[in-house]
């Protein structure tokens, strides 16, 4: 069994090389990063979307860490922001042995630029990206559908798209062939919330309070 | 004469075609019989399991990565619960790490001998198939023995393993281990120095290092072509650590050099099975915390916050703390990885996942371009690809 000490060491090893490439990745950026961080030993920087070209070239060619793979490239999808979705970058340095988050806010209908032409790998995960999404990549020259049925409408990753989906399929005998139907559910689709009214709704629960008033904790008075 | 403009013959292949492993339609531009632009149509096994798993506790969420790479369960499965592990910063007992090893290289096994065999029938080599099933067959048992499952095991939890091992079943796994090399020596016999298979695979495919990197390969395809970067080493996850194992790598990046691997990649996971279980320790096999594991079934007959945590773990779930990571393994096919936005309630805002086969599949232009037809074949089954997980 390994000794408490010897994972200690291992872990403030792994803490000073974290640290050290944040700050090479700081130099590269040349102030460009919006905002890093480090949460659970991964490091992650928030850059625009504009730069993400640049930024991912020299990564890979000039800097001391040569980010040789973009391991992934996927997006989220954040209704409630002004910028709607967030590009994620997931690099990896085969010589570093380390990997790096680039993230990018980018807002519905704004064109992000295509890094395929940098890494080969980005081909299949950008078209992914804008058949799940609906974002857009200039210079990418194959942005066709990727996952999705032939004539997909809809971009089924995001938050407002239905879980079941908006056509259903069925064979039919009489047309003899597979008729696309929209979808209707026997029983209305359920998604329970789960969230604790004793925990979640406090402040909701609190502004119809007269007594207690918004924003005030328990015990405050 | 006027001059004749031919036009290219474009040819599908699939969505059903015993060499498509799955359903893949590949459109090739033919000029003859050599391929001048080969073009994956995927997505025909697309599920929506990102989107389901949006919907569901994390508990839920889990047997879904069974369904992705459907020849190595387990490997997946792993990539989930160490990713959940890590956002809640959970230690997992002992036991349960070296079992979790222990079914990952059963795992790896299992993926390659499907994987070889099957890749033996598309260039015509029926033997190894028959006898390799029989082999899989009996790792399934093994499978089915922890688990109750043969495939759909959700057998890894976050916090560990469902079940404790039942009784006799290591010796078994041993007995099996110390009889597998013989095998491997047998299906070497009929495929590594044949003529037939060598003029089918070496030189086929060939991926050179800086072409595998920029592809986003990873695993045996990223290792054949010289390069020996294993998860397992670099970033190492429960007890790898410390296991003593080699990491095979090839020289010349062909479908041959990936056989290879695969093959040496066997004899090395039954060195790390074998220790594994020798190096097994007693003790519980799922975290004590039981707001994230359940409680022992004796234990909810008297207690009632042993029932309470049942009830509420099997319903709510637990809840997972905001942040995010992306969390890889080493799966027999390559870099597994899986990418989890917490937004601090019971189910994960958004979970990616980082498919090898992905890559590997979008390579298929670039790789079987100017070989003939019949190359192809060989190259789609030297990748080793499963539609359950590019597709997802």
């Amino acid at each position: 069994m390994m000794s408490k000490s010897s994972t200690d060491v291992a872990l403030a090893k792994r803490n000073e090389a974290l640290e050290n490439l944040q700050l090479q990745v700081e130099s590269i950026l040349a102030g460009r990063a919006l905002s890093a961080r480090v949460f659970r030993g991964e490091l992650a920087f928030t850059v625009a979307v504009e730069d993400i070209p640049g930024i991912l070239l020299k990564l890979r060619d000039e800097s001391g860490g040569s980010f040789s793979q973009l391991s992934e490239l996927t997006a989220v999808d954040y209704p409630s922001r002004p910028k709607r979705f967030e590009l994620v970058y997931q690099l990896l340095s085969v010589r570093l042995n380390q990997r790096l988050r680039l993230l990018a806010p980018i807002a519905d209908g704004e064109i992000a630029p295509s890094v395929s032409h940098i890494f080969s790998s980005a081909i299949w995960s950008e078209r992914e990206i804008w058949d799940m999404f609906g974002i857009f990549f200039s210079g990418h020259g194959d942005l066709r559908r990727l996952l999705t049925d032939y004539g997909f409408e809809g971009h089924p990753l995001r938050k407002d798209f239905p879980l079941t989906g908006t056509v259903e399929t069925r064979y039919d005998d009489s047309e003899k062939r597979v008729v696309y139907e929209p979808v209707s559910l026997t029983q209305e689709f359920r998604d329970f919330d789960f969230m604790s009214p004793w925990e979640g709704m406090q402040t909701a629960m609190r502004q119809d309070d007269p007594v207690a008033g918004p924003g005030k904790a328990e015990g405050e008075e | 004469m006027a001059e004749a403009q031919i036009k290219p013959l474009t040819m599908n292949f699939g969505p059903q075609h015993p060499a498509a492993h799955g359903v893949l339609r590949l459109v090739l531009e033919m000029d003859g019989e050599v391929i001048e632009r080969a073009d994956p149509h995927i997505g025909l096994l697309h599920r929506g399991t990102e989107k389901l798993i949006e919907h569901k506790t994390y508990l839920q969420a889990l047997p879904y990565f069974d369904r992705l790479d459907y020849v190595s369960p387990m490997n997946q499965e792993h990539a989930f619960a160490l990713a959940v592990e890590k956002l809640m910063q959970i230690d997992v007992p002992r036991r349960a790490q070296f079992i979790r090893v222990m079914y990952c290289e059963i795992g790896r096994i299992l993926n390659h001998l499907l994987n070889l065999t099957t890749f033996a029938i598309d260039v015509g080599a029926m033997t190894p198939l028959l006898w390799g099933f029989e082999e899989r067959e009996e790792l399934m048992g093994f499978y089915e023995r922890a688990s109750g499952a043969r495939l759909h095991a959700a057998y890894f939890r976050p916090g560990g393993v469902h079940q404790d091992l039942p009784e006799g079943l290591t010796d078994d796994i041993l007995n099996w281990v110390e009889r597998f090399p013989s095998f491997i020596d047998d299906m070497e016999t009929l495929l590594t120095d044949n003529r037939i298979f060598k003029q089918r695979t070496v030189d086929i495919g060939v991926v050179t290092l800086d072409e595998a990197l920029d592809l986003g390969f990873s695993g045996p395809c990223i290792r054949a072509s010289g390069l020996p970067w294993d998860l397992r080493k670099t970033q190492p996850y429960d007890v790898y650590e410390e296991m003593d194992f080699d990491i095979p790598t090839g020289k010349t990046g062909d479908c041959y050099a990936r056989y290879l691997v695969r093959i040496e990649e066997m004899r090395q996971s039954l060195r790390i099975i074998r220790q594994a279980i020798e190096n097994m320790p007693a003790g519980p096999v799922l975290a004590e915390d039981h707001k994230v594991t359940p409680p022992r079934r004796d234990e909810m007959k008297t207690s009632m916050e042993a029932l309470i945590h049942h009830f509420k773990l099997y319903t709510e779930g637990f809840h997972v703390p905001a942040g995010e990571t992306y969390t890889a393994v080493e799966a027999p096919k390559g870099e597994f990885g899986v990418y989890i936005v917490s937004d601090g309630t019971n189910k994960p805002y958004r979970c990616k996942i980082r498919a090898p086969g992905f890559a590997f599949m979008s390579s298929m232009d670039q790789l079987s371009r100017g070989h003939m037809l019949a190359d192809s074949v060989a190259i789609l089954g030297s990748l080793d690809v499963v539609f359950g997980e590019i597709d997802r």
